[in-house]
This record gives structure tokens, C-alpha cells and sequence, in this order.
């Protein structure tokens, strides 16, 4: 069952410092690029968030008119998985994996200090606009957590001090603004 | 002359700091005028080493770890490019390590050997020895060296692979496929993550042999999200395998055709189970199907269709080349052959080790484990992912076997194995059980559905002390409905952890 709090965000503004700005055009060239595969609306999603950052709302009837779905389908996929988001990111998105191997270790009491630190909860964005917060099952990084990743990177063996580090160099890295 | 040094390249190496390792010898390298190859290897597995540096002499390669970047210059200056073995860091010879000269390595006889993606490394260790010997037999005759093997699904229900291959190549000629599931959703699981971001033609060898076993020409991997390592080695290893004539419509030249696409998942623990991953690779909600019909039958865009794990794929490479009774030689009871397993949690040296069924848990934990993390005492461990049992000490001397852990109630399953010390709340194990069947759940079954959230907040009843005797009675009420009336193992099975917490420690249920 999936809860259907997404990420929220401050602004709406600033998108990861990746992710370009799309436009119906650039969104039905994703889909085009996808639409003859077959099982192609995984695919199609997950171009549409590389590229953008997330899934806007605006890309459901382009991608239901493509494939020959209804709205409520392509709806009812985005919102099946974790993965998917319906919001843009700050620039960066921290995962915190929950499960047990990482529990063994600590994940707990990690999660609780990047909550403070960051003063967010899961799905939510930091008033910088820096770093989002989510949840994640596991990273196969489980003999040596508390695991946690950062955009594509996984980091091992993470402690309250070293997350800290890591804020620190994320948040005074110079930013990226798509232009 | 050039030394040839090894730092690997897969997640947990990556996690634990490789790139800057690898960056700092090269630089330290160059400084002392010291001629160098870094090459990118795949992991040993043996993960409380990583980063795991190895540097090639005359006698073999020497490892030094765990390395981290600022140990580079002490390293170097202990003689590290010249594999001088008297840093507190060295580790010796790699293959003199006990933890892996002990181990019995069938599918995982090339990882952190080979460079993941050279195809040159891949055949010079063995790779497409199995694939030529496919290309020489009968369909019927691969599968029978299957069947010789008794391999049996590593994905978790054990199932006899060869008979699943039967059942699709029985059915009439037409499209079929070969489904990877690389969902490897269990907490402490990372078996199929070391196969693809290290020995990646393993998997497209064992694949491509399934697809001329039962007549399918298209394949299709099934990844998770979380694995964004695993996703790029992998696609990089596809492409290079098409482009040297492995993958298409000609392999090798023998006019036999096999197409292999990998696709990412979306972060659902559900999609792990093989009809509701089907339903999401044809672009759907990954809810789960009712069976029959089998996916054997009536899978993939409702062509018949072979659902395997990546290990039971992974194992076929070896099995037809070396036949299948060598893979059968090893093993107890109906669990032959080997199984990865994997050290994790709370363990001091964490990584992968292959063994024959048959050793105990005990044995891998204190032997291989070396015992918890933090030095404490160990008080429980999960086998088999979140949907198993916690063990208490009484069970450790359980053998490894399907077999011998039903008998308690316990599941094998992917070969998990998360080590808890005495510090772990075990009320709380309990109800992160149900938490995350309340999050995971597709929500085809209310046993499932309701049962889970109902489970979460009637634990939390007991343990705030509220009512405990009555609550606890309807906990038990409610993991039996679950038990009986779940579709799917995820309903059918949350109950597992959660009765073995009330049966074994059910003081940490007390308010
Ligand atoms: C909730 C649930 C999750 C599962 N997750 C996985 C998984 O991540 N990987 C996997 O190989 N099998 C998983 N399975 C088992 C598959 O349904 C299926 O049995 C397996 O892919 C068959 O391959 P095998 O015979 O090679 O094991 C899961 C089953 C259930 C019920
Ligand atoms: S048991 Fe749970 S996950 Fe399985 S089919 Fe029922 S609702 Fe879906
Ligand atoms: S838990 Fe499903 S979207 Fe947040
Ligand atoms: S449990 Fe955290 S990485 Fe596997």
C-alpha cells in the first residue's frame, strides 16, 4: 500500500541540480523515444525523472494519449511505486535505508539524528532547498551499514558525524541552477 | 615493468571509499615513479576488507584492507607497490585469506578476480565454456543436465528449476521468455547485486542457455532501483556482449538467436514476487495474480514465460559446462549444490560466502561471521529476508537445507543471514514486520492490507502496556488470519517474524 505523501516542497522552484526543466515538447520526445517498446510505461516513467527530476502532472495525458491508456491508469501506476515522485527535489535526494540489516546497526538512531539535523521528515525538503529526504528498503549494502544513499551514490558505515560531513560538503558544493 | 594493482568497483567497495583509494595510489604512484595499472575489479565479497587493494607479484596477489585513502602514502612507503607484506593492513596472499580459501565457489569461482567487463578476462576464467557446450545439445539435453544438478530457485520458494524449464519448452513453439528477477528485495541480501556488477556475462551466459533450453529469444532482467551500480555495469555488459556477437540474432555464429534487455523496477518489495513482477514489466500496478494459471504457462504478455532468480541463472554457466552431477557432488538431502550466502547486520566480517548446503548456522556466524560487530553478545538473527523468522540461539545449529529450517518453521530463502546483538529491541523487530507489510503490500488481500496496519497498532497497544494479555491473544488471532488467508507469501508470510518474536522473546513484548 502505498502512502500518498510525496515529497512536498518549499517552492516548487529549484529542481535537482541535474534534472533540466521540461516542457510538453521535451516530455512527448521521452515518450516518443519509448512509446514502441513493449511494457514501455516503466521505461517511459523513468526517463521523464531522470531527465526532469520527477513525473509533473502534466505528462499523464501526453503518456496516456500515446500508449492508448486511460489518465486513471498512467495515474494509478505513478502512484503504485516508491520511486516514482509527482513533486520536484531539492538538489539533492538522501535516502535512509530502514531495513533490518541496517537496524542491526543503528538505522535508527541514524534517522533520527538526519531528521533533526535536517529539521525534515521523510518526503520533505530542507528550507535550502538542498536535500530531500526519503526511505528506502534496502541498498545491498547490508554488511556494511547503516547504508544510505545520496543521488546515485551509496555511502557504508555512516554515523551521525560522518552524515554530517557529507551535508556539509553537499550543501557547499557550488549549486548547479538549470539555466 | 608495470605492477598491476586491483581496487574493486562494486557498490560496497564504493560505499566504503574505492574511488578515492584508487585516485590516491595513482597519484602516489606517479610521485614515486612507479609504473601502475589500476584495474577496476569486481569485489571478493569479502566486505569488512573493503576497499580490499590487491597488487600482483610473483607469488599471487597480495591484499591489503579495509584502505582507506589516507592510508595510501603509509601503505606506499610500507612497500605496498612492491606487495611487502608488513603493514598492519596486509592481509596476505588474497587466496590464503581463511574466509575464502574455506569457501567452495562454484558460481562465484571469477568474482574480484576479473575485470566485470572484460569479455577477454570472462573467457580466459572459464566464461562461455557452458554456452558452447548449450550450442552443441538438444534442448531437451541441456535440460537434463539441469535437471542432473537438482538445482532448485535461489530466489526463495526452492522450486526445481529444471521442471519449470520443462513445463516451457513443452508448451508449442512461439514467443517465450526468459524473465531474470533481480528484485533481490531481502534486507541482508546482496548475492545477485555481486553477480551483476562483477561477473555480469555470467548472468547473459546463464540467461541465453535458458532462452535455447526452452525455445525463448528474448530476455528480460528485471532490476531494482536501488542498484543504480549493478544497472550501469550490467547495461555496459549487454551492449559489449552484442556488439562481440554473444547477444542477437547470430550467437557465436550459430545462427541461434537470444535478445536481452534490462529493465528497472521502481522501488515495490512486492514486484519481487513473480507474477506481480510480470504485471510490472508489462507496465501495469505490480499486484499479484492468482495462480494458475503459471507463469510457465501463461506469463510475460501471457506467453509462456521462465521466472528465475539471478543466482539460479547464474549457477546454469557452470552446470553445463562441468555437468550437472559436479554440481550435484555438493549438498545435503534435495538441497544440492551450493548457496551464496550472505553475512549481514551486525557482524564483523560481513561479505558473501558460497558454500554446500549442509553447514551450520552457528558454524557460518562465529567461523566465517567472526561473531557481531560491536563485540557483543548475539541474541537473534533473521534468515531469509524480512519475511523470516527470528532465530533464537537454540536454532543456530540448524544446517543450512530447505529441508531441515522448514521443519521449524524458518525459511532458507535467498540466503540472508542479519545478525542482531543483545542491544536489538525485539518488540520492536515485530513491528517493523508488519510496518513494512502495511508499505509493501499491493493491496489485492485484506488479511494483507488491513492486517498489517491492524498488526502494527495492536503491537503498539501491547507494548505501551495497554491491555497486553487480550492484545497479545488477538495479535496471534490476526497472524493466523494472515497466514490463511493471505494470496501471496508477503500477507502469508509477515506473520513469520512476528510469532517467532512472540514464541522466542517474549519478554521484549511486555508494555
Ligand atoms: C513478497 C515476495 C517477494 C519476492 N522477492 C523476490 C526477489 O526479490 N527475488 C527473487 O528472485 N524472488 C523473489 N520472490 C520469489 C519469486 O516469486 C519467485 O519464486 C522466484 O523469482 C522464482 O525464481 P527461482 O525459482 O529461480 O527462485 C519473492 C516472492 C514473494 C512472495
Ligand atoms: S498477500 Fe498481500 S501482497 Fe500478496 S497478493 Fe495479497 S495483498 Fe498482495
Ligand atoms: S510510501 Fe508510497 S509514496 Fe511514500
Ligand atoms: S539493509 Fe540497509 S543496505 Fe541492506
Amino acid at each position: 500500500m502505498h502512502m500518498s505523501d510525496k515529497t512536498t516542497h518549499a517552492n516548487g522552484v529549484v529542481s535537482r541540480s541535474s534534472a533540466e526543466p521540461w516542457t510538453p515538447a521535451l516530455i512527448q520526445q521521452e515518450v516518443d523515444a519509448l512509446k514502441d517498446k513493449p511494457g514501455a510505461l516503466l521505461p517511459i516513467l523513468h526517463a521523464i525523472q531522470d531527465r526532469f527530476g520527477y513525473i509533473p502532472d502534466a505528462a499523464i495525458p501526453i503518456i496516456a494519449e500515446t500508449l492508448r491508456q486511460t489518465r486513471a491508469d498512467v495515474h494509478g501506476v505513478i502512484s503504485f511505486y516508491h520511486h516514482f515522485r509527482t513533486h520536484p527535489t531539492g538538489s539533492h535526494v538522501v535516502q535512509i535505508c530502514r531495513a533490518e540489516a541496517c537496524q542491526a546497526l543503528g538505522a535508527r538512531h541514524l534517522e533520527a539524528h538526519v531528521k533533526e539535523r535536517l529539521a525534515i521528515d521523510y518526503h520533505q525538503t530542507s528550507r535550502d532547498n538542498e536535500i530531500t529526504l526519503e526511505p528506502v528498503y534496502c541498498l545491498g549494502n547490508c554488511a556494511c551499514g547503516p547504508s544510505i544513499r545520496v543521488d546515485d551514490d551509496i555511502h557504508g558505515r555512516v554515523t551521525a558525524d560522518k552524515f554530517d560531513r557529507l551535508v556539509e560538503r553537499l550543501t557547499t558544493a557550488p549549486l548547479e541552477l538549470p539555466s | 615493468m608495470t605492477t598491476r594493482i586491483y581496487v574493486p568497483c562494486d557498490t560496497t567497495a564504493l560505499s566504503m571509499g574505492a574511488d578515492d583509494v584508487a585516485a590516491r595510489l595513482t597519484q602516489e604512484a606517479a610521485a614515486r615513479n612507479i609504473d601502475v595499472q589500476i584495474v577496476r575489479n569486481g569485489s571478493r565479497g569479502l566486505f569488512w576488507l573493503e576497499p580490499l587493494v590487491e597488487v600482483e607479484t610473483s607469488t599471487g596477489r597480495v591484499a591489503y584492507g579495509p584502505v582507506e585513502a589516507a592510508d595510501v602514502t603509509d601503505l606506499a612507503d610500507a612497500g605496498l607497490f612492491e606487495g611487502e607484506q608488513s603493514h598492519p593492513l596486509s592481509q596476505g596472499l588474497t587466496d590464503e585469506i581463511p574466509y575464502l580459501k574455506k569457501q567452495q565457489r562454484l558460481t562465484f569461482s571469477r568474482i574480484g578476480i576479473t575485470d566485470p567487463l572484460s569479455l577477454d578476462d570472462y573467457r580466459a576464467h572459464g566464461g562461455f565454456a557452458g554456452l558452447k557446450k548449450a550450442l552443441s545439445i538438444s534442448p531437451q539435453a541441456i535440460l537434463d543436465e539441469v535437471k542432473a544438478s537438482g538445482l532448485r530457485g535461489r530466489g526463495g520458494a526452492a522450486f526445481p528449476t529444471a521442471i519449470k524449464w520443462q513445463t516451457v519448452l513443452d508448451e508449442p513453439e512461439g514467443q517465450k521468455y526468459i524473465v531474470c528477477n533481480a528484485d533481490e528485495g531481502d534486507s541482508g541480501t546482496f548475492a545477485d547485486r555481486l553477480v551483476m556488477e562483477c561477473d555480469p556475462y555470467m548472468l547473459i551466459e546463464g540467461m541465453t542457455i535458458a532462452g535455447l533450453a526452452v525455445g525463448a529469444s528474448q530476455g528480460y532482467v528485471y532490476l531494482r532501483s536501488e542498484y543504480p551500480v549493478a544497472f550501469r555495469i550490467f547495461k555496459t555488459a549487454i551492449e559489449r556482449a552484442y556488439d562481440a556477437g554473444y547477444l542477437g540474432d547470430n550467437i557465436t555464429g550459430s545462427g541461434r538467436h537470444f535478445d536481452l534487455e534490462v529493465r528497472l523496477a521502481a522501488g515495490a518489495y512486492i514486484c519481487g514476487e513473480e507474477t506481480a513482477l510480470l504485471e510490472s514489466l508489462e507496465g501495469k500496478r505490480g499486484m499479484v495474480r492468482a495462480k494458475p494459471p503459471l507463469p510457465a504457462i501463461k506469463g510475460l504478455f501471457g506467453r509462456p514465460t521462465v521466472v528465475n532468480n539471478v543466482i539460479s541463472l547464474a549457477a546454469v554457466p557452470f552446470i553445463l559446462d562441468k555437468g550437472g552431477a559436479a554440481y550435484a557432488d555438493y549438498g545435503m538431502g534435495r538441497s544440492r549444490g551450493t548457496l551464496p550466502l550472505q553475512l549481514a547486520g551486525n557482524v564483523r566480517r560481513g561479505g558473501l560466502v558460497e558454500l554446500a548446503f549442509g553447514i551450520s548456522l552457528r558454524e557460518l556466524m562465529e567461523d566465517f561471521g567472526g561473531g557481531t560487530f560491536s563485540g557483543r553478545p548475539l541474541k537473534a538473527v533473521q534468515v531469509g529476508g524480512p519475511l523470516g523468522a527470528y532465530l533464537p540461539e537454540s536454532q543456530w545449529d540448524t544446517p543450512i537445507d530447505y529441508e531441515a529450517f522448514a521443519a521449524f518453521g524458518g525459511v532458507v530463502g535467498h540466503g540472508g543471514v542479519v545478525m542482531f546483538d543483545d542491544t536489538v529491541d525485539m518488540g520492536e523487530q515485530a513491528r517493523f514486520a508488519m510496518e513494512f507489510c502495511a508499505a509493501e503490500s499491493c493491496g489485492k488481500c485484506t488479511p494483507c492490507r488491513i492486517g498489517a496496519v491492524r498488526g502494527v497498532e495492536v503491537i503498539d497497544r501491547i507494548r505501551a502496556g495497554e491491555n497486553s494479555e487480550a492484545n497479545l491473544e488477538l495479535l496471534s488471532e490476526l497472524c493466523e488470519t494472515m497466514v490463511d488467508g493471505s494470496l501471496c507469501a508477503m500477507g502469508g508470510m509477515t506473520p513469520f517474524p512476528v510469532q517467532s518474536v512472540i514464541r522466542h522473546f517474549p519478554e521484549s513484548l511486555k508494555g
